[in-house]
C-alpha cells in the first residue's frame, strides 16, 4: 500500500512505456509467477472469505444483517472508524507540517529530515508498540515525569485506552502521511512563492492561496492512504487498546479464532475490503484533479 | 491605469556579498520616471541579484534602495508594491487566467466589483480577455507572458520589474513580443525595471542600458550611446561585435591623434581626453563601419589585406580580412551590390572614416 504514493506520479509514465516495451507474448510469461502469486495466494483467499460470509452459519445474508441489528458490531465499526478518523487527522497535520519543514529545508538538511521520518518504517511495529506501552503507562517515563516536575499528582491513563491506541497508529502513519505530501511539495514551484510575496501576499496568504492549495492533491492522497491503511490496523491497537477497545481487525480474530464464529468474522473482512474499495475509487477520482489542476504538465 | 505614474527608484551603492563571493560590487544608478532601464550582462555579473534586491528578495550587504528618495531597503517584497514578471512567469497553476491577474487585488483586499473591473481592463491591455477562464497550461508561451505582465501591471506597481521576460521563448516571438513591450510601456507609462544577457533585446526596448561585468556596472547610458562610444572595451564586445586594433600614439592634434600600428599609421578622431604621444591605443571598430575599396577610391584609413574567410549571412557577407599589421580585421559586407564576390585569398583594401573607431579602455583599466 505504501508503493502507491510514488507511483501516483509514475503512473503517467508508466503508461508510456507501456507503448515501447515490445508486445511480445515472451515478456509476459516472466509476470506469471507473480499473477500466479496473486491469485491463488491473496485473492482466492479473499473470495472465500467473501463465500464464507454468505454460508456460514447458514446461507444467506444474515451475517450482514447483524451490521444493523447487533450493537457489538456496530460499536467495532463505530469505533474503528472514529480512531482511524481521529489518527488520519492528526497524522496529516504533524506529516503537513514535517513535509513543509522538509520541502523548505536545504538539500542537505532535507537528506537528515527523510532519514529521521524513515527510519521508524525499519523497526518492527510490534518493539515501536511495547516501546509506547513503556513509555506511557502508570510507572512510565511520561507519567513518573509529569509526577516530578509536579505538574500532576495522579498519573494519567495514557494507555489501554482509545488514547494509547491512537497516540501509536498516529506515531506508525507519519511516514505514510510524509511521503505523498513531499512528493506533492516538491512539484511546486518556490519560484511561485516568491511571485506572490512579489505581488503583495504576506507570508500567511502565500501560504493559504498558493502553497495550500498547490498542495492539495497530496494531502489528499496522504489522507486516503492513512485512512485505509489504519482500517485494518491489528497489532498496535491490540497492544495498546490493553483487549478493552476493540477495532475492527481485533474483532474479527476474536470471532474467527476464539468464538470460531466464521461467518461473522468473515463478514466484517468483507465490510473492511469493500469500505477500502470504495475509497479508493473515490481517491482514484480525486487524484484525477491533478491534472485538472495544471500539476501533470 | 494612468499615464506617468512611475516612480523614480536610485540605487545607492548597492553590494551583495555570498561569504568571500561579491556577486555585487558598489553599484549606483538612477531610473527616472517612466524610463525603461535594462541590466544588461553576462551570466553572474550580478544583474539579476541587482534585480532581486530591488524587489526586495535579496537583502544587501551594503547600499541602499531608494524610491522617490525614500529608503525602502529595510522593506519586504510584499510591502514595496513593485510588479514583477519572472523568469518562466511563474503563474499559478491552479488558478484561471482571471484569478492569477486578480491574485494581487485579491491579497489587497480591493472588493469584488472594482477587482472584476480592473481585471478585465488589464486582460485588454495584453489582448487576452478571451482567455479569461482558462488555465496557464492551456495558453502559450506568448499568452502565458502576457497574463504575467497583466498581472504584474494589474495592481498599478510603482515599478515594473522583469526578470528575462522573453528568454523562454523561440527568436521569432522574442522580437514580436518585444515590439508589443516596448508598446506596452509607452502606453502604461510606468517606470520598468528590466533583466536580460540579450544585446539586441536590450538595445530595442530600453531607453538606458546598464552594462554589467563581475558585478560592477561598467557604463550606462541610451543604447545609442553604449554602442557608438563605448567605454571599455568589454562593453564594445559584448554590445555588438567589434574589431579591436592596438597602435601607438604618435602625433596629437585637437581634433584627432596618429597611431603606429607596425608600419601602418592611422588616424583617428578624438572627443574628450587625449592620450600622451607615446602611449598604447586601443580602437573598437565596427565591422559595419569599415569599406571595400575600389581601385580609384581612398578613405582617411586604408589598409591591405587578404579574405582569410567569409560567411553568407543574407542580408550580407561576414568577411575575415588577414591584415598584416592589425590582425584579422572582421567586415560587415552588405550583400545586395557587392563590390566583389568573396572568396578565399582575394586581396582586398579596407578603409574607414577617422570617426568611425572609438578608443576604447581595457578592461582593467577601466576597473
Amino acid at each position: 500500500m505504501p508503493r502507491d504514493a510514488p507511483a501516483l506520479s509514475a503512473a503517467g509514465a508508466a503508461a508510456r512505456t507501456r507503448h515501447i516495451l515490445p508486445r511480445d507474448a515472451g515478456w509476459y510469461g516472466l509476470l506469471l509467477p507473480a499473477f500466479l502469486l496473486m491469485t491463488v495466494l491473496y485473492v482466492a483467499p479473499i473470495l472465500q472469505v467473501l463465500a464464507i460470509s454468505v454460508t456460514e452459519p447458514v446461507p444467506g445474508f444474515g451475517n450482514y444483517e447483524r451490521l444493523f441489528t447487533n450493537a457489538g458490531v456496530q460499536r467495532v465499526i463505530g469505533t474503528t472508524l472514529r480512531i482511524c478518523l481521529i489518527t488520519t487527522a492528526v497524522a496529516l497535520l504533524l506529516g503537513y507540517v514535517l513535509s513543509y519543514v522538509i520541502t523548505l529545508a536545504t538539500p542537505r538538511a532535507q537528506r537528515w529530515w527523510l532519514l529521521a521520518v524513515l527510519v521508524p518504517l525499519w523497526i518492527s511495529v510490534l518493539v515501536r508498540a511495547f516501546a509506547w506501552v513503556t513509555l506511557l503507562r502508570r510507572q512510565g517515563l511520561v507519567n513518573e515525569g509529569l509526577q516530578a516536575v509536579g505538574l500532576i499528582e495522579e498519573p494519567l491513563r495514557l494507555v489501554w485506552n482509545e488514547f494509547g491506541i491512537v497516540i501509536g497508529m498516529v506515531h506508525y502513519m507519519v511516514p505514510y502521511a510524509v511521503l505523498p505530501m513531499l512528493a506533492a511539495m516538491r512539484e511546486i514551484d518556490p519560484r511561485l512563492l516568491a511571485a506572490a510575496r512579489g505581488l503583495g501576499a504576506s507570508r500567511f496568504a502565500v501560504f493559504s492561496r498558493v502553497f495550500l492549495p498547490l498542495s492539495a492533491p497530496g494531502l489528499v492522497a496522504a489522507g486516503v492512504l492513512v485512512f485505509i491503511f489504519s482500517l485494518g490496523f491489528y497489532i498496535t491497537p491490540a497492544i495498546l487498546g490493553g483487549g478493552k477497545t476493540l477495532m475492527a481487525a481485533e474483532w474479527i480474530k476474536l470471532q474467527i479464532l476464539d468464538l470460531v464464529r466464521w461467518g461473522m468474522g468473515a463478514m466484517l473482512a468483507t465490510v473492511l475490503v469493500v469500505t477500502i474499495l470504495v475509497t479508493l475509487a473515490i481517491f482514484s477520482r480525486v487524484v484525477d484533479l491533478r491534472r485538472v489542476f495544471g500539476g501533470g504538465h | 491605469m494612468s499615464a506617468a505614474a512611475g516612480h523614480a527608484l536610485e540605487l545607492r551603492g548597492l553590494s551583495k556579498r555570498y561569504g568571500g563571493f561579491t556577486a555585487v560590487d558598489a553599484v549606483s544608478l538612477r531610473v527616472e520616471r517612466g524610463q525603461f532601464l535594462t541590466l544588461l550582462g553576462p551570466s553572474g555579473s550580478g544583474k539579476t541579484t541587482i534585480l532581486m534586491a530591488i524587489a526586495g528578495f535579496v537583502a544587501p550587504s551594503e547600499g541602499a534602495v531608494l524610491l522617490d528618495r525614500r529608503d525602502i531597503t529595510a522593506l519586504p517584497p510584499e510591502r514595496r508594491d513593485f510588479g514583477m514578471v519572472f523568469q518562466g512567469y511563474a503563474l499559478f497553476p491552479h488558478m484561471t487566467v482571471a484569478e492569477n491577474v486578480a491574485f494581487p487585488l485579491r491579497v489587497r483586499g480591493m472588493p469584488r466589483a472594482e477587482r472584476d473591473a480592473k481585471v478585465r481592463a488589464a486582460l485588454d491591455l495584453v489582448q487576452l480577455s478571451r482567455f479569461a477562464d482558462r488555465r496557464p497550461s492551456q495558453l502559450s508561451g506568448g499568452q502565458q507572458q502576457r497574463v504575467a505582465l497583466a498581472r504584474a501591471l494589474v495592481f498599478d506597481p510603482a515599478l515594473l520589474l522583469l526578470d528575462e521576460p522573453l528568454s523562454a521563448l523561440d527568436k521569432k516571438l522574442r522580437a514580436e513580443l518585444q515590439e508589443e513591450l516596448k508598446a506596452l510601456h509607452r502606453r502604461v507609462g510606468r517606470t520598468f525595471v528590466n533583466v536580460t544577457h540579450d544585446q539586441e533585446e536590450a538595445l530595442s526596448l530600453s531607453d538606458r542600458v546598464a552594462i554589467l561585468n563581475y558585478g560592477r556596472l561598467v557604463q550606462i547610458g541610451a543604447p545609442e550611446v553604449l554602442y557608438e562610444q563605448p567605454r571599455t572595451r568589454f562593453v564594445a564586445d559584448f554590445l555588438g561585435k567589434s574589431n579591436f586594433l592596438h597602435g601607438t600614439v604618435r602625433e596629437v592634434r585637437p581634433d584627432g591623434m596618429a597611431l603606429q600600428a607596425g608600419a601602418t599609421r592611422l588616424v583617428q578622431a578624438v572627443e574628450g581626453a587625449h592620450p600622451a604621444p607615446g602611449t598604447p591605443a586601443l580602437l573598437s571598430l565596427r565591422p559595419e563601419k569599415i569599406v571595400l575599396l575600389a581601385e580609384d577610391e581612398g578613405a582617411e584609413n586604408e589598409v591591405d589585406g587578404t579574405i582569410a574567410a567569409w560567411a553568407y549571412l543574407g542580408a550580407g557577407y561576414s568577411l575575415a580580412v588577414r591584415t598584416r599589421d592589425l590582425g584579422e580585421i572582421r567586415v560587415a559586407l552588405p550583400a545586395w551590390r557587392a563590390p566583389i564576390t568573396p572568396r578565399e585569398g582575394l586581396p582586398v583594401r579596407l578603409g574607414w572614416a577617422a570617426d568611425a573607431a572609438v578608443p576604447v579602455l581595457e578592461d582593467a583599466d577601466a576597473a
